[in-house]
């Protein structure tokens, strides 16, 4: 078990592996922080991949993203 | 060897594409199956092969670009994956065995009407027939872009305004094609077109795809593991796992990206015009050797892939291609190159013919040697 303390993460859910690599392309074109990681458990369903980011960075990924990408859902988690 | 059967494959591939295989084979997991780096790396692969794909062959929807192993498998996913029991299907008499066998299954087990649009008097196909074929109870056309047996290119735009006039889906077989002119999937109105990644794009064999236009549902060929939607029972709904059940040849997709980067870089339009200087090279002067039978529609095609089928007089087909290889040490392929309807059709079915294509890495002096081959086997047989 992690000793170390759960902070607040928006994390991205993905229809397909293929939106989540994409998602990640356009996130490291435009600079948006964040890394893939595996689809935590309390998201069910989607994607095996998902995007974890700070919560602050919501909006740089939907403009990073958009008209490439459409997610499946936006999870505010304590990772 | 000079290798003159390009049609079957290229022997020849860019050391990039080498170099991109082998660094794949130490470096990449397995996409969608985990996120440790190796299986990132795999997943990044698919990606950027899927999005070098669809620039190179006029898509803009990368996410509809679907690996399979072969433009066989390709095929076989579009036509049983659209098609249904009673529907009617409109092809030709050009088509490979990759479409002729699956549309045959069909019409055997599910009562689909086959109709199989034949040449005119040019040789050329004929689209006032194919007008006629396609009717409003029409599912599906399936029209492949060349011939494999002859190099002559279809009017596909024209075929696409043919399908779509009657509301049928148009699906075009380039894998003759692609990557020895320029496609245009979105420009020409092809609705599904399925390519293969080993002869003209230059990748290892084991790749090849297919990419469908937005909207257009192909039920899946395969079933199994995606990596995603684990828990559904069937495929999932969301693309391109729809179509992709089972491992991804991930070392083949780099490979194969690395050959479609080589070819946009060195421009399709620049690789058509050298393999045009080839085959028109060698199909005037083979016109004029003693005994030469050639195949095809010559300056009446749309337009040519670097493809020559010829039979001698006095020689079968495989006796001819049996000489060139074991005397002069040319390849080229004899027989009816799983194109029953063409032979058929250009009535060659009894005898086959031999078959030259070329490819960017042949060069002049082979097509000479070939020619000067053939000059003289020629004369052998005419003194005989």
């Amino acid at each position: 078990m992690s000793t170390r303390a759960p902070e607040p993460v928006c994390v991205v859910s993905f229809s397909s592996t293929h939106d989540a690599v994409r998602a990640e392309l356009a996130c490291t074109q435009a600079g948006v922080p964040g890394r893939i990681i595996p689809t935590p458990v309390q998201i069910h369903a989607d994607c095996g991949l998902a995007w974890k980011m700070p919560p602050a960075a919501r909006a740089a990924f939907e403009a990073a993203v958009a008209g490439a990408v459409e997610p499946a859902g936006y999870h505010d988690l304590m990772l | 060897m000079i290798y003159l059967n390009c049609a079957a494959t290229s022997l020849v591939r860019p050391p990039c594409v080498v170099d991109a295989v082998a660094t794949a084979m130490t470096a990449l997991g397995s996409s969608s199956r985990g996120t440790a780096e190796g299986d990132l790396a795999a997943a990044r692969t698919a990606l950027t092969c899927r999005m070098a794909v669809a620039d190179l062959l006029g898509s803009s929807h990368p996410d509809r670009v679907i690996f399979t192993a072969n433009a066989t498998q390709a095929l076989n996913t579009a036509i049983f994956g659209l098609v249904r029991a009673h529907d009617r299907v409109v092809t030709t008499v050009t088509e490979h065995n990759s479409v002729l066998r699956p549309l045959n299954v069909l019409a055997r087990d599910a009562d689909v009407e086959i109709e199989h649009v034949g040449l005119d008097v040019a040789h050329v196909l004929d689209y006032r027939a194919l007008e006629r074929a396609v009717t409003p109870a029409t599912r599906v056309v399936v029209c492949s872009h060349a011939s494999n047996l002859t190099g002559d290119v279809v009017d596909i735009e024209r075929v696409a305004a043919i399908a779509h006039a009657a509301g049928a889906l148009l699906v075009v077989d380039a894998a003759q094609t692609a990557g020895h002119i320029p496609v245009d999937m979105e420009r020409t109105g092809i609705d599904v077109l399925c390519f293969t990644g080993h002869k003209a794009l230059l990748g290892p064999t084991g790749t090849g795809g297919l990419i469908a236009a937005p909207g257009i549902d192909i039920e899946p060929l395969l079933q199994g593991g995606t990596g995603v939607h684990s828990a559904d029972p069937f495929q999932p709904e969301a693309w391109p796992e729809h179509l992709e059940a089972g491992t991804l040849n991930g070392h083949g997709l780099a490979g194969l990206e690395a050959a479609v980067r080589y070819l946009d870089e060195r421009g399709v339009e620049a690789v058509a015009a050298y393999e045009e200087r080839l085959r028109s090279r060698f199909a005037r002067a083979a016109r004029a050797i003693p005994g030469v039978v050639p195949y095809g529609a010559g300056d009446a095609a749309f337009g040519h892939t670097p493809v020559v089928a010829l039979n001698l007089v006095g020689m079968t087909s495989s006796q001819l291609a049996d000489v060139l290889a074991s005397r002069y040490g040319i390849a080229a392929r004899a027989g009816l190159h799983c194109a029953p309807l063409m032979h058929r059709a250009l009535g060659t079915i009894e005898t086959g013919s031999v078959r030259f294509s070329f490819g960017q890495f042949t060069t002049e002096a082979e097509v000479d040697v070939a020619l000067a081959a053939l000059a003289e086997i020629s004369a052998e047989e005419v003194r005989a």
